[in-house]
């Protein structure tokens, strides 16, 4: 069985001896590079560029502004195209604007001969600015007279809506309402690898793109649009790829380094941002404000959860009003026997763009969503475990969004299990009655996920497999490896499917959109959700047609035939091979008349969607004095299906809990209210939590079989990280009485409250 | 790649000196882990470089047959760190600098740079106060010592003239015989951080009593300070509540914290008033005495 075993990753001898290349590892001769001239100031109009010290620079090829650029307005959001025009993302970017809207906004880009001069020349260019009124909190954005920061003003979109019932009528059966407003920060992904892409033209009319990109397929469709050229003449190429969370699950670079080849004769171009520049100039997650309202009966029952969500998108909408609406969708799932009420509005504002980011809104929603059930579970004097336990999704409740399709859920068990590994009723009698300056305090937080995007996007994945001489397999597929370790999953699925060893396959782990299937990338935990069934089918014809040639090679019955551990049995009698697949592959290539290449290729479009459960349960110690809170147990307990691979899904989990931690407890994008300066552009001042920071993190699952996947599996990619920041806000709650809602809980904040509370 | 404008490799004292003096611009590259940030933010004020890392003599820990410690200011964090004298001697060093970025920075960074770029976070620079330092430097008019009292003189300032360079540090035996002492550094994580406020106690003790205390604060003023009138209020005094309060009041009068987007004013003043207290009950505790 290869489904469920930890073997090898396909990717880690090479990458952990070194050996995988990067977008950054190639060049080519006479490569140019970019630089962008970025604005000091977070909202203007620019009066005057001048370029001429730049230009007469030696080394210096061309400076571009915004009067260089097409007029055409472009989306960057990684979704897949939408036919409903209603649907598609805002068109709100040019290549570079005279109307700047954030601390780093891209006026010009200089082309030199190398980086430093580059960055030299950037330096020289002259800028003149009109300021304009600067908008940085949603209050300032949202203002009657808040100056517009794109036409048409500053509200992006606004929607409500109500599942399972009416909200009035679900107050009416209500006993007791609670109510709070919870806000969260600016966070920045922080992959290893910066943005870098570059840009050269094959033949006079086809451009190829290489880039550390979570979504090729995507990235052709809008340089296509940017630049007003058609798709196919565009070539996008995803070699390894250093991390991205969603930050490169948006078109960053790629158009820029396309049009600069353009004009420049087709000569390769290459944008390689620094970490200072990546961390502003790139994408962030949407800050937001949470109002949560939710309404039990006397003995606990949960009738409705109300939410509002003002969503800070930035300076340009991205994945704007998206990321809201995905959260506000995926959160229905977990209470289901109660009304959902959802509104979002999202607006502009003089910040840095917001994008996607890991989870996609859900970090911030379920901030809300858990911290307010908490204090319903306080109030009804209920213990949090049993009261959420009582609330969960079962089985049998869920109205699935896209049909009729009956899904796993393991919520309440992964409750009790957390619930048991960390020892909740011990600890909670040991702690009642504390006082002094150390407290020690217990959490608990749920959350639901989904697998896709569908029905909000077209689900669609490829794969192709193809038999070599040698009897082993090729398998490339559209999903983008971007270190979650996707080829290795699906390599998995596809030895599981055919009957031939895990180490029998290798996949092509590059993605070029000239070749590769289609499949839109790595987002929303869908990949190998979504992959699954192409593969599944991929290798089931495959395995046909392997039967079939052993068949004209031999004259045995196919119905009889079976491919076990790479080799042809007969079903009757396993133990007895009919043939060696490597001997079978050799004819079907050399044999002279019969056979041929055997392959096969298949293009799945998925219209289910697996919800996805878990909880975080945390043990800590808050020193009161100190205004420090240190994490002694965190445990994350999952309902991700069947696990494929579990040491890889124990090391998604491991990965999203210190980035859960770090939203929680440390990193916080400042930006000045009144200017728009952004204070903490570098990673000395935007604290990620380090490894003197992060405790023992411990993971388990509840492994239930969902029917939608062949294989059973539903997401795990972003889970991990919804529910920290609930947790550990209730623990502190538990242990000093204190309920802090806001995100980051650093000290500072934690200094405020206190404070407030007559603690210290 | 750095935007180098000037590189000089110094191959003495004299003549790094030599080429400190000569060009106004000139600054000291010796462990790079401050310069080279400043480079590769653009900063051209660190684009003309005396290279000092040929000078072996500076990187010399020794102590001499009076007890005085000799620390070369070319010492890497590191290797202060693992010297048996300082271990032995004037473990708050080894305590201090082990708060300093993470391993990597401090396998390069050294005390000299700490000390001489001015930082009013500099993690050294606390013990430094405590054990009252010496600094011995070489300038165009020759060798002069100047006390760690006084050395800062404002937010990246110190007495410095064009062409000085430190050779090292001595720490004389009154200074650190009998003392125990302790530091303790808050910072928003727990590595690769600047200190929001750093806090480091020196005592000596006569039994219960303290007969000394020598307290030093970084973040808390424009440079970092030592706390003369929090000292004095707990001189003779043993350690209790009531002393602590009212060394805390005197403490007032010794720090002047600002307000900043890393921190404010008022929560740099309650950290300040909770890690003295902490750290001289530390301090107390390192030489045998009761918390």
């Amino acid at each position: 069985m290869a489904v469920g075993q930890s073997h090898i990753r396909k990717d880690v001898r090479a990458k952990v001896t070194g050996k995988t290349r990067f977008t950054d590892d190639f060049s080519m001769p006479g490569m140019l590079q970019a630089k962008y001239v970025r604005s000091p100031i977070a909202h203007g109009l620019v009066k005057s560029i001048d370029k001429t010290v730049a230009l007469a620079m030696p080394g210096v090829e061309a400076v571009f502004t915004f009067e260089d650029v097409p007029k055409t307005f472009f989306p960057t959001a990684g979704h897949p195209f939408s036919l409903d025009p209603g649907h598609q993302d805002v068109a709100d970017r040019l290549l570079l604007t005279d109307h700047v809207r954030y601390h780093g906004d891209e006026v010009a880009i200089v082309v030199a001969r190398d980086h430093l001069t580059a960055a030299k020349a950037a330096k020289a260019v002259i800028v003149e600015y009109e300021e304009l009124p600067v908008c940085v909190t949603s209050e300032a954005a949202m203002a009657e007279d808040a100056p517009a920061i794109h036409k048409g003003g500053n509200i992006i979109k606004s929607t409500t809506f109500e599942i399972g019932g009416k909200i009035a009528d679900a107050e009416k059966e209500t006993d007791i309402i609670v109510e709070g407003t919870f806000s969260t920060p600016i966070v920045l992904h922080c992959h290893l690898e910066n943005h870098t892409a570059y840009a050269y033209m094959d033949d006079n009319d086809h451009l190829v793109i290489v880039s550390s990109t979570q979504i090729p397929h995507i990235c052709r469709r809008i340089v296509g649009q940017a630049l007003d050229m058609p798709w196919a003449k565009i070539r996008v190429i995803k070699p390894y790829i250093g991390g991205g969370f969603g930050n490169k699950q948006d078109v960053v670079l790629e158009p820029m380094v396309a049009f600069l080849s353009t004009k420049l004769g087709g000569a390769p171009v290459k944008i390689e941002l620094e970490r200072e520049e990546g961390l502003v100039a790139t994408r962030t997650r949407h800050a937001q404000t949470v109002t949560a309202r939710a309404g039990v009966t006397n003995d606990g029952v949960i009738k409705f959860i109300d939410l509002n969500v003002i969503s800070n998108t930035g300076a340009y909408a991205s994945h704007g009003h998206s990321i809201p609406m995905a959260a506000g969708s995926k959160f229905c799932n977990l209470y289901p026997r109660s009304v959902s009420k959802f509104s979002a509005t999202t607006h502009y504002g003089n910040i840095p763009a917001a994008g996607a980011m890991r989870a996609y809104g859900s970090p911030q929603l379920f901030f809300g969503v858990e911290s307010v059930l908490e204090e319903v579970a306080e109030t009804l004097g209920m213990d949090s475990v049993d009261f959420r336990i009582k609330n969960s999704a079962r089985p049998a409740d869920i109205i699935s969004k896209t049909g009729d399709k009956e899904h796993s859920v393991g919520m309440i068990e992964c409750l009790e299990k957390g619930r048991e590994v960390i020892d909740w009723d011990v600890k909670k009698e040991k702690n009642s009655k504390q006082e002094g300056n150390i407290r020690r305090g217990l959490g608990v937080a749920s959350f639901s996920y989904g697998s896709g995007t569908y029905p909000a996007c077209v689900e669609i994945a490829g794969c192709r497999l193809i038999l070599n001489q040698d009897g082993s397999v090729h398998m490339q597929i559209g999903a983008t490896e971007i270190g979650q370790g996707s080829d290795t999953a699906l390599a998995q699925m596809a030895a599981e499917t055919l009957g031939i060893d895990y180490d029998a396959i290798h996949v092509v782990s590059e993605q070029d959109t000239d070749v590769t299937p289609f499949d839109p990338g790595a987002y929303a935990s869908r990949q190998t959700y979504v992959a699954a069934p192409a593969v599944h089918q991929a290798a089931g014809k495959l395995k046909a047609k392997i039967l079939e040639h052993c068949h004209l090679m031999t004259g045995e019955d196919k119905e009889n035939l079976d491919l076990s551990g790479g080799k042809i049995i007969r079903k009757d009698q396993p133990e007895s091979v009919v043939l060696d697949l490597q001997d079978l592959a050799l004819d079907s290539y050399y044999h002279k008349e019969r056979g041929g290449q055997l392959t096969a290729e298949v293009s799945s479009k998925t219209c289910t969607n697996a919800p996805s459960y878990g909880c975080t349960f945390v043990d800590l110690e808050v020193d009161i004095e100190m205004c420090a809170v240190t994490i002694k147990q965190i445990i994350n307990v999952h309902d991700a299906g069947k696990i494929i691979h579990p040491l890889s899904a124990e090391g998604q989990v491991h990965g999203g809990m210190a980035m859960g931690v770090g939203m929680a407890l440390f990193e916080e994008l400042l930006v000045d209210p009144e200017s728009g300066w952004i204070y903490n552009g570098n990673l000395l001042d935007y604290k990620i939590p380090t490894c003197m920071d992060i405790p023992d993190l411990e993971s388990a699952f509840v492994e239930t079989f969902d029917p939608t996947s062949p294989y059973g599996n539903k997401s795990l990619g972003e889970p991990p990280i919804i529910s920290q920041g609930p947790a550990i806000r209730n623990a502190i709650w538990d242990a000093t009485g204190v309920k802090i809602n806001e995100m980051p809980m650093t000290p500072k904040v934690l200094f405020k409250y206190f404070k407030n509370a007559g603690l210290i | 790649m750095f935007p180098i404008e000037k590189y000089h490799f110094a191959s003495s004292v004299e003549d790094a000196v030599q080429a400190l003096a000569a060009d106004e611009k000139a600054k000291i590259i010796a462990g790079g882990t401050d310069v080279l940030v400043r480079l590769h933010g653009g900063n051209s004020d660190y684009d003309r470089l005396v290279d000092i890392n040929g000078l072996s003599e500076l990187k010399e820990i020794r102590i001499d047959d009076k007890g005085t410690i000799y620390i070369g200011s070319l010492a890497t964090f590191t290797e202060i760190m693992e010297h048996d004298v300082i271990k032995k001697h004037v473990p708050v060093i080894v305590e201090s600098l082990a708060t300093i970025g993470g391993p990597q920075v401090r396998n390069t960074g050294t005390m000299g740079g700490n000390i001489c770029n001015g930082a009013v976070s500099a993690d050294s620079a606390c013990a430094a106060l405590i054990h009252e330092f010496d600094l011995v430097i070489e300038g165009p008019t020759g060798e002069r010592t100047e006390s760690i009292n006084g050395f800062h003189t404002g937010p990246g300032r110190t007495i410095l003239q064009k062409g000085d360079l430190l050779k090292y540090f001595c720490i004389r035996k009154e200074y650190y015989q009998g003392f125990s002492a302790s530091y303790y550094k808050y910072a928003m994580r727990g590595a690769m951080d600047i200190a929001t406020i750093g806090c480091g106690a020196a005592v000596k003790m006569n039994s219960e009593t303290i007969e000394t205390l020598k307290l030093a604060f970084t973040v808390a003023a424009p440079t970092p300070i030592r706390c003369r009138n929090a000292e004095k209020a707990m001189e003779n005094k043993t350690l209790s509540e009531e002393t602590l309060q009212a060394m805390e009041k005197a403490l007032e009068e010794d720090v002047k914290p600002r307000d900043s987007w890393r921190a404010s004013k008022d929560f740099r003043l309650h950290l300040i008033r909770t890690l003295a207290k902490n750290v001289i009950r530390q301090a107390v505790e390192n030489q045998g005495g009761t918390r």
